[in-house]
């Protein structure tokens, strides 16, 4: 992977990938399994094929599922040694999203729900 | 033609920014007459303006910060003054609408202008040194970095000339920054001052993660980094996570600005809260992106002055990362009284107190390296020892202020004011001067006056005691923050005793400013010849003072951590190495162009000048599109050159 | 930035100790990137959050329900997510040195985030000429941020393709420009992400 010998070096994402015929593959591998996990989720939202309440988490899992078909097959994301740093950035990244998202929303609900309304609210 | 610019947005009529003005337009003629009539504009531009050097740029960091430390520190004197007189009928000498100008002036400076270029700066000169490497990841992006920072301190010094500034507060609350109550120019001086160099700022975050990630001398494993190192990765991992939030506000709060929208209005549905909640996600990490590096400055001082290796290198390093993900699980505590229930408080208070643990660890580490070690009490020591007594006492008063019921009798008052107050400057601003005092010879080739550096150090540390303390008992006795005129005659006392304080700290400016002068002046007896005045431990003492543009001209190989101690132990000798042929990149003007043209968005922006707001950002654009377009970034230094210049260096540093 | 490792222990040239000395350009612009990318979706993550607030609070005008049309969502998604496929083989080619794939892929790639766009201006435009714009509703001036940032990017990025296919025109495909392809690779397949997350959180979810 390197030119300096077998020893695997820090990596980024996308880079140092051997060229073949298997990449093409790759990238229409993904395609598939993101148009089949899109069409999933217009279904699930469209039909009553899931529990109706629990829709939203089955679609926050389909979306998950998509974008890690993008960071694997799009992005070329792997487990390897020379993705570590790579892994932990996208790792840090996804608590600062997940925490900014779930932190608001149960602040804000928690301060809507003990205060005053406004005129307006709904 | 020219929006809502008018002859009446520069202020005729209020005799103290006219005044301040016109002096700050006679100085900034002078200065520049100066260069002119000496000639000195070739050299600026060559060596500095479009240096991409991070020693350089870091050094323009810190003179920035330290400049606008002035233009900070004015603002405080002038609130500790309205305080200490306007009491009972004197109604002092500021209008309420100019004192809520300067106390929101006063803290956005201070954070934005000063502490954040400071810590950068000194980040920024010391952490390529330190790798054991020659510059930065993206040399011109720091340059580009830096310059947006410059524009966004210009564009608020501005506003003292021309127009307003926001009366809303450092932080910019909702509904009273909104336009139904702030019409004015002030808050958009605020939103776009701040976003310009917040952009500057992401950027260096992005740049300085990958340089310390990607790009560190042959041998240096992680666990091999100086602590400074670890402390200014977390520090820029918080950058990168943190000012995308405040950016997302502030545009959310632009918008509602300039096109009308509801996202923190009163009425169509807007929740102002969420603005708060959202740039307190931001707020919380960017206290320890800023005390962070000042930690790491205290661990390679401490180090050094007691002659030994930093006690507990691991646990530094988990400490520093567990405050660095810790900190994004705190943010509610800055708002316990907006009627979160009591659930959502006690989880957020109990985090708050659990985040004072790591940094229990820290200082515990410093004693322990402190201790049996043979200590020098040089300027940069006595400023670290007394951040240890200052900043604990400032956060056990942080531990205190996260139990949410003792936050609700003391929030907002001069409690809250005293213990941020005490952990910023304990911390921040004595670490800054630590480092200050500590890389000052690498980075000019002589050391600074000794004796003037104590004088002011203690100027410092008696000046903030007397000016803080009180304001801690004055919060307990009931007053709040912010206040114009004070109506109880009997905090006067205490608010004497606190300009008194502050007027000990403008000595301590005073003295320090004198220590910059006379160490200039008297600079041939204070010369550094071997690179290493103080014995030091870590690669940036292996260069020269100051180090030649390229560091290394053979990169060191690492083998354990205090790398140039370690090969000081060893006697490795300085035998003429292998030279071969390095790259360095080339000076380039992008960074002070996409400034320019930064200032002239922002302005036109804020004064509704639409067509040159997209003239400026056309600009920009162009500018980054020929940047892009170059090719030839990059000299070579030959291997015979090379050799040359090393040789024409006095014989320093280590062999690989 | 060239000297050798010979010396440095071999357990330490293992990759996440990191003992190598430093990286190759391609993979430090790369990485750098990476991060950059990180904190733009930081910054989305603070919209997204503000629009999950504001979800309900439409001031007594229409929600999601009322406005959206999912046919037209399901085709954008559509032709943003052929464009990344058309994109990643775009990148592919320019790295094989398959000059004229490279620019047929990429104009491929231009052609549907073009049409992306205009689908996405067409329904703004409709819903500002019926009075229910940005300046309705705190949900509307969410929405209208969250997705007009979006695209916003998605605009930034066709400008971004312009330009390298005209630099690659001109100077061809050197170490230099392949590295750019990748960062903007990157970014395509980056704003590909954030939209599964916006037709999901926004569309599905915010219509019901």
């Amino acid at each position: 992977m390197d030119g300096n010998g077998s020893i695997p070096r820090d990596s980024a994402p996308g880079v140092d990938r051997r060229a073949s015929t298997a990449d093409f593959l790759w990238y229409t591998a993904g395609l598939a399994f993101a148009v089949l996990l899109t069409i999933m989720s217009f279904v699930v939202d469209q039909t009553a094929l899931l529990w109706r309440p629990g829709e939203p988490v089955g679609l926050a899992v389909l979306a998950i599922a998509q974008m890690g078909v993008h960071l694997v097959f799009f992005l070329h994301l792997g487990t390897g040694p020379d993705h570590t740093n790579n892994i932990l950035a996208l790792a840090f990244g996804a608590l600062i999203v997940f925490l900014v998202i779930t932190g608001s929303i149960v602040i804000m609900a928690n301060l809507n729900a003990n205060m005053m309304s406004m005129p307006g609210d709904m | 033609m020219f929006g809502r610019l008018t002859w009446d947005a520069i202020p005729f009529n209020e005799p103290i920014p006219l005044v301040t003005s016109a002096v700050l337009i006679i100085v900034i003629v002078g200065v520049l007459g100066i260069i002119t009539k000496n000639g000195w504009w070739p050299y600026l531009w060559r060596e500095w303006i479009t240096s991409v050097d991070h020693k350089r740029i870091g050094g323009m960091y810190v003179l920035l910060g330290l400049i606008m430390l002035l233009r900070g520190f004015s603002d405080a004197i002038m609130m500790r003054s309205q305080q200490a007189i306007a009491v009972g009928d004197n109604a002092g000498y500021l209008p309420p609408d100019h004192y809520d100008q300067i106390f929101s002036a006063h803290g956005t400076i201070m954070i934005f202008f000063v502490a954040m270029p400071l810590v950068v700066g000194l980040m920024n000169f010391v952490v390529p040194l330190q790798l054991g490497v020659r510059d930065v990841a993206v040399p011109v992006l720091n340059s580009v970095s830096f310059w947006l920072t410059a524009s966004g301190a210009l564009l608020i010094n501005a506003s003292l000339m021309i127009g307003n500034f926001s009366r809303a507060g450092w932080m910019g609350y909702p509904p009273l920054s909104e336009l139904a109550f702030s019409p004015d120019v002030g808050v958009d001086y605020y939103l776009w001052s701040l976003q310009i160099s917040g952009l500057g700022t992401l950027l260096a975050g992005i740049n300085m993660v990958t340089t310390i990630l990607k790009l560190r001398a042959p041998g240096m494993i992680y666990f091999r980094m100086p602590v400074f190192c670890w402390t200014a990765l977390a520090a820029n991992m918080l950058i990168i996570a943190a000012f995308p939030i405040l950016t997302a506000t502030f545009v959310m709060l632009l918008l509602d600005r300039y096109v009308g929208m509801h996202f923190f209005t009163n009425t169509g549905g807007g929740n102002a809260m969420m603005y708060v909640n959202l740039f307190w996600a931001w707020g919380h990490p960017e206290v320890y992106i800023l005390i962070l590096p000042a930690f790491g400055v205290f661990s390679e001082v401490i180090a050094t002055f007691s002659g030994k290796p930093l006690f507990g290198y691991r646990s530094m390093v988990l400490a520093t990362l567990a405050i660095c993900v810790l900190s994004f699980m705190v943010w509610l505590h800055h708002f316990f009284t907006m009627g979160a229930g009591a659930d959502v408080n006690a989880f957020f208070g109990i985090m708050s107190m659990i985040i004072a643990v790591p940094t229990g660890v820290k200082v515990f580490n410093w004693l322990f390296t402190l201790f049996r070690g043979t200590v020098r009490f040089e300027t940069p020591v006595l400023w670290s020892i007394g951040f240890m007594i200052t900043f604990v006492i400032g956060g056990m008063t942080g531990v205190l202020l996260a139990v949410p019921p003792v936050d609700f009798v003391v929030h907002n008052s001069e409690f809250l004011v005293a213990h941020f107050h005490n952990v910023i400057i304990g911390g921040v601003v004595f670490g800054a001067m630590a480092g200050y005092n500590y890389w000052f010879p690498k980075a000019f080739g002589f050391t600074l006056d000794e004796r003037l550096g104590k004088a002011s150090f203690w100027c410092w540390l008696v000046g903030f005691y007397l000016a803080f303390m009180p304001l801690y008992v004055l919060g307990l006795m009931g007053m709040p923050r912010r206040l114009e005129h004070i109506a109880d005659p009997s905090w006067q006392p205490l608010l004497l005793v606190a300009e008194l304080g502050a007027i000990v700290i403008m000595a301590g400016i005073f003295l320090q400013i004198a220590q910059l002068y006379v160490s200039i002046r008297t600079r041939e007896q204070r010369r550094d010849l071997t690179g290493d005045p103080w014995n030091g431990r870590t690669l940036e003492w292996a260069t020269s003072s100051p180090p030649p543009p390229y560091n290394f001209a053979v990169m060191p190989q690492v083998t354990t951590i205090d790398a140039f101690w370690e090969m000081k132990q060893s006697g490795r000798t300085a035998a003429a190495p292998d030279y071969e042929p390095i790259e360095v990149p080339r000076n380039s003007a992008t960074g002070f162009l996409t400034a320019f043209f930064a200032v002239i968005t922002g302005f036109s922006a804020i004064w509704h000048i639409w067509w040159l707001v997209i003239i400026g950002l056309l600009a920009a654009a162009v500018t980054a599109m020929a940047f892009g377009w170059t090719d030839d970034r990059e000299a070579e230094i030959s291997a015979a050159e090379l050799a040359r210049m090393e040789r024409a260096r006095p014989s320093v540093g280590l062999s690989p | 930035m060239t000297d050798t490792v010979a010396e440095t222990a071999p357990e330490d040239l293992v990759s996440g100790r990191g003992g190598g000395g430093p990286a190759a350009t391609r993979t430090v612009v790369a990485y750098g990137f990476w991060i950059f990318l990180l904190s733009d979706i930081i910054m989305f993550s603070a919209l997204f959050a503000a629009f999950a607030v504001a979800s309900n609070r439409t001031a007594g005008g229409p929600g999601g329900e009322q406005l959206f049309h999912l046919r037209n969502v399901f085709i954008e998604t559509m032709c943003l997510l052929l464009s990344s496929y058309t994109c990643g083989l775009g990148t592919l080619s320019a790295e094989r040195q398959h000059r004229e794939r490279f620019l047929a892929f990429y104009a491929l790639t231009a052609l549907l985030g073009a049409a992306f766009l205009f689908i996405e201006i067409s329904e703004f435009a409709d819903m500002v000429g019926r009075g229910d714009g940005p300046s309705r509703s705190a949900f509307l001036s969410a929405f209208f941020t969250l997705v007009g940032t979006h695209g916003a990017h998605v605009t930034a990025g066709l400008a971004w393709l312009l330009y390298m296919v005209a630099q690659v025109w001109v100077k061809g495909l050197r170490p230099r420009e392949l590295r750019r392809l990748l960062c903007f690779s990157l970014f395509w397949h980056a704003l590909d992400i954030v939209w599964v997350g916006v037709f999901t959180m926004v569309y599905l979810i915010g219509g019901r």
